[in-house]
């Protein structure tokens, strides 16, 4: 099905099962230990080995020779991979390091070796046995001083500069200006399920459990690498403990348990160890960013400016941090710019919200900065720098745009007329009270993507896609997407995901897994209610509901339609350039309290609000769990996470989740979020977008805009850590 | 409730890559040889999982956590980081939780362990299970059987007077509030942030025993 004129009313406008907040089909499962991940299949092959990984002690040089003599005599060892004896090994398309290091080594804990042995603790032992000898080189481990090496380079969605008008002209007349610099530090993934996989050759075929994302890319990737047509790997991925991002790809547990199941000739198991993951996979890469904004006094924007740095591995991709400015505020001088230098760490890659979720985390404190310079309530600055069409191409609109409404019922929710502008003046006993506001926006592309639906002699739908849920719930509004078209009850739906021999779909990636996931399987549906009326001989007047199909006097169990053989339909939608003639995008407002201590500078946050303008939200329980997840890995950007980096030797330091810290249940106070009604006809037939991304930008621009209203420090270096707000904090007693 | 996962496609390919390992581990390998005299540290011990007694042959260095789930099969409790840092291997031995990563499976001789297969099933949910799915307490679903393992056992140490870093006063049993629950918690880490609805999945269930 090809989606290229807006949509119009349709079978799933019904809204008896989509839209409604179900719980999750798959919840049972999780929540009894049942749901299988990779490395609990116990069930999918017998005689499964385990293999270890041992990863690079340097972060740049090459090894000089590797001695494998006391390591393969250990107790229980099977086989060791090494790059040396692996066989030649291609490099996949999403990759940008080498899955197996050696000689060269390109990053700290880069795989170089994986010793496989009969039990878990054999393979660990012997890993340990592995020696090697580098020769290090020279690498480059600092952003701050790669920075003016820094070169033009698109990102994904966008080219490395925009300018429209006269920026620097404007900038230099605007009666009110700012002109300040914000870092942001690199983030890790931090999944809890560690990235892991279990490798089974049947003769020239691979057989893959893991914990991935995109299972057609990775099948891809996973061809490439090995050197085999891509018919000869069968990917499986039916639950994945967390991704955001980090699981995108294959990585070193894949690879290595694919060649470890060759050597040892026999099933192999890999997950990769805690400490391993932060500097072995990939990361969100650390920004700096510059921006300038120039105003009437009377609060309009007439000039706007971002430019960003951010460094990857060589062929690696920039943090682009800048691109929403692009589409966020009005402003008839606009300037964007992205550079990207080259660093040696390790690589830099998508998590959640790239780009956006850092470069919303300085372009919101800016805008909050300009609103105090200029005197203007932050909420009413944004709302009189508001657009309805893409500020730098004018002509074009978006299909829906209501940052505006999200604010101003957000802060009539939040009570933010009860906020003191001026900092530093609201105390509860020993806290510093304040609040702060930011806009949240993410773009909101859209992916091919198909299924194959059957109906069976029960009058069960079961629907087949590669679609994965990384617990943003895609089961679940899958089902009910099936279940809405057809009209059937969610419990006669079910649903299999995640497998390679499944039809191909978008994936989990970019927010755009809802809304494309759910379209695809639409568009099956569709050509499965065709295939059934064709069957009884109905006319395009045929009605599914409460099991059964209906016209005029005529009314079928949809079991008996299927009759014994059942029927079976497979589609996919494809989308046309509806999204190039309006940019489409969510919205929302950010509202967050936060008490720091007077004496100390602790910061807790107390109240949340979130309020998303994302099209039709498909299940407002799933979507509202997506959002809350989002707010507290904000406040996580906000008040802790960063991946500190050793210069010297060129490693994140922190590399557990000890040392790299994210939100605990006691950091998070309860959140509310609220949907505003919105339906876009232009974005699918779903009329949905997504919101996975959406709640993690701007809300940690919320939190230090609240920390400075509480104390009138000002911090621009993530994370806003106690050190940072100490030396500045009012002098107390 | 219709299954999400197919098993029949697995086993296809089990019997399937069964029959070609078996007839490839027949071949002499590097291991074979290396294997003979092997200095396996090797004990017994026995304990009871989930009501059932467990007689299990263990490398000495394997923790109760890859005591449960490899050697066992218990795969529910997960494995997130190994060491003590995340919560997701939460059992409840003897009455409390602990991180079984962080323990030898040889030193629960005579214990009596449960894990989160034992609370409840699909079909018959534990309460704690059933209020964590209606407040959807979890997305991704990997750290959920540490989170729950230690809900229920959260809910235990304050009917039992235990007192918290948040308990006001140490006179006084501590109350069954969302502080508490927040506090005693933490230990469990869920990366996809659904803290929030966890509290209240908590809350709900101790208002229930209340």
């Amino acid at each position: 099905m090809k989606f290229d004129t807006p949509a119009t009313t349709s079978p799933i406008d019904q809204l008896k099962v989509i839209g409604q907040p179900v719980d999750r089909i798959d919840g049972p499962m999780k929540t009894t230990g049942t749901a299988p991940y990779a490395y609990d299949r116990h069930d999918v092959v017998p005689n499964q080995a385990y293999g270890y990984v041992v990863g690079s002690a340097i972060a740049k040089g090459r090894i000089a020779s590797i001695n494998l003599t006391e390591a393969k005599a250990a107790p229980g060892v099977l086989a060791i991979v090494t790059a040396e004896n692996a066989g030649k090994l291609g490099k996949g398309n999403f990759n940008v390091a080498r899955l197996l290091g050696g000689p060269e080594i390109e990053h700290y804990h880069q795989a170089i070796a994986l010793v496989v042995a009969q039990t878990f603790e054999q393979a660990r032992a012997a890993a340990a046995l592995v020696r090697v000898d580098y020769v290090r080189a020279q690498g480059a481990y600092d952003l701050a001083a790669a920075k003016d090496s820094g070169k033009p380079a698109p990102g994904f969605g966008g080219p490395a500069d925009s300018a429209v008008g006269d920026f620097a002209g404007a900038f230099a007349a605007a009666p009110v200006q700012l002109d300040a610099t914000y870092t942001t530090p690199d983030h890790a993934h931090a999944m809890m399920e560690p990235h892991a996989s279990i490798a089974a050759w049947n003769g020239d075929k691979l057989m893959l459990w893991t914990s991935n994302q995109m299972i057609a890319w990775s099948v891809a990737d996973m061809a490439t690498t090995l050197g085999i047509a891509k018919d000869k790997v069968r990917l499986m991925s039916p639950f994945i403990g967390g991704g955001f991002g980090g699981k995108l790809w294959i990585r070193a547990d894949a690879l290595l348990a694919a060649l470890g199941a060759r050597a040892a000739r026999r099933p192999v198991k890999v997950a990769l160890t805690r400490p391993l993951m932060f500097n072995n996979t990939v990361h969100r890469p650390a920004t700096i960013q510059r921006i300038r904004i120039g105003a009437t006094k009377d609060g309009t924007i007439t000039a706007i400016g971002h430019e960003g740095w951010s460094g990857d591995l060589p062929g690696g991709k920039p943090e682009a941090a800048v691109f929403q400015t692009r589409m966020l505020y009005a402003g008839a001088n606009r300037l964007t710019t992205t550079r990207l230098s080259v660093l040696d760490l390790p690589e830099g890659n998508a998590m959640r919200a790239p780009g956006e979720a850092p470069g919303m985390m300085a372009l919101e404190i800016a805008i909050d900065e300009m609103a105090e310079k200029l005197g203007l309530d932050p909420i009413e600055f944004r709302i009189r720098n508001d657009t309805q069409v893409d500020p730098e191409k004018p002509d074009r609109k978006f299909s829906q745009r209501q940052l505006t409404e999200c604010l101003k019922s957000g802060a009539e929710r939040f009570g933010w007329n009860k906020r003191d502008p001026q900092s530093g003046k609201v105390r509860d006993g020993r806290w510093l009270v304040g609040m702060g506001v930011a806009a949240a926006y993410r773009g909101a592309p859209v992916m091919k993507s198909a299924a194959r639906v059957r109906l069976d002699s029960r009058g069960i739908v079961t629907v087949e896609t590669d679609m994965t849920d990384i617990g943003t719930g895609s089961y679940t509004i899958i089902a009910q997407t099936a279940a809405e078209m057809m009209g059937l009850p969610l419990h006669k739906v079910v649903v299999r995901l995640g497998d390679s021999t499944y039809p191909v779909s978008c994936g989990s990636g970019g927010q755009w897994g809802a809304n494309s996931a759910t379209a695809g399987v639409y568009a099956a549906c569709v050509k499965l209610r065709e295939a059934v009326a064709q069957k009884l001989g109905l006319k395009g007047d045929a009605v599914f509901a409460d099991g059964e199909v209906r016209s005029g006097d005529r009314r079928v169990p949809l079991a008996q339609a299927a009759g014994e053989a059942g029927l079976t339909a497979e589609d996919a939608i494809e989308f046309g350039d509806l999204a190039k003639k309006y940019q489409q995008a969510t919205f929302g407002g950010h509202f967050v309290e936060v008490g720091v201590d007077a004496a100390t500078a602790e910061v807790r946050v107390r109240r949340m609000l979130a309020v998303c303008a994302a099209g039709r939200i498909l299940n407002p329980k799933s979507a509202r769990s997506q959002v809350i997840g989002s707010m507290t890995m904000g406040i996580g950007a906000a008040l802790m996470e960063d991946l500190v980096v050793d210069k010297r030797h060129g490693f994140f330091v922190n590399h557990d989740l000890a040392s790299y810290e994210v939100p605990v249940h006691a950091d998070i106070p309860h959140q509310e979020v609220v949907f505003l009604d919105e339906t876009d006809p232009m974005s699918s037939p779903m009329k949905a977008k997504g919101v996975g991304e959406l709640g993690i930008c701007g809300v940690t621009a919320a939190v230090a805009n609240a920390i400075h209203n509480a104390t009138g420090v000002r911090v621009r270096d993530y994370p806003i850590t106690l050190d940072k707000l100490l030396k500045e904090l009012p002098e107390i007693g | 409730m219709p299954n999400s996962r197919d098993p029949d496609v697995f086993r296809r390919d089990l019997l399937v890559s069964a029959a070609a390992s078996a007839a490839v581990m027949t071949a002499p390998s590097l291991a074979g040889a290396q294997q003979a005299g092997s200095a396996v540290p090797a004990m017994k011990v026995s304990f009871t999982v989930n009501g059932k007694t467990r007689d299990l042959q263990v490398d000495t260095r394997t923790t109760l956590l890859d005591a449960l789930r490899e050697s066992l099969h218990l795969v529910g409790t997960k494995k997130g980081c190994d060491h003590g840092q995340c919560g997701a291997c939460t059992v409840i031995v003897d009455g409390r939780r602990i991180n079984s990563c962080l323990t030898l499976a040889v030193m629960h001789q005579g214990g009596s362990i449960t894990t989160v297969e034992g609370l409840g099933t699909p079909d018959k949910l534990h309460p704690m299970q059933a209020a964590f799915v209606k407040h959807d307490g979890y997305q991704c679903g990997y750290c959920t059987p540490g989170q729950i393992c230690s809900a229920v056992a959260v809910l235990g140490e304050i009917e039992a007077g235990i007192p918290s870093h948040v308990s006001t006063d140490l006179n006084v049993k501590p109350q069954a509030t969302a502080a508490e629950f927040r506090e005693r918690m933490s230990g469990n880490i869920c990366r996809c942030g659904a803290y929030s609805n966890i509290v209240e999945a908590i809350t709900e269930v101790a208002g229930r025993k209340a």
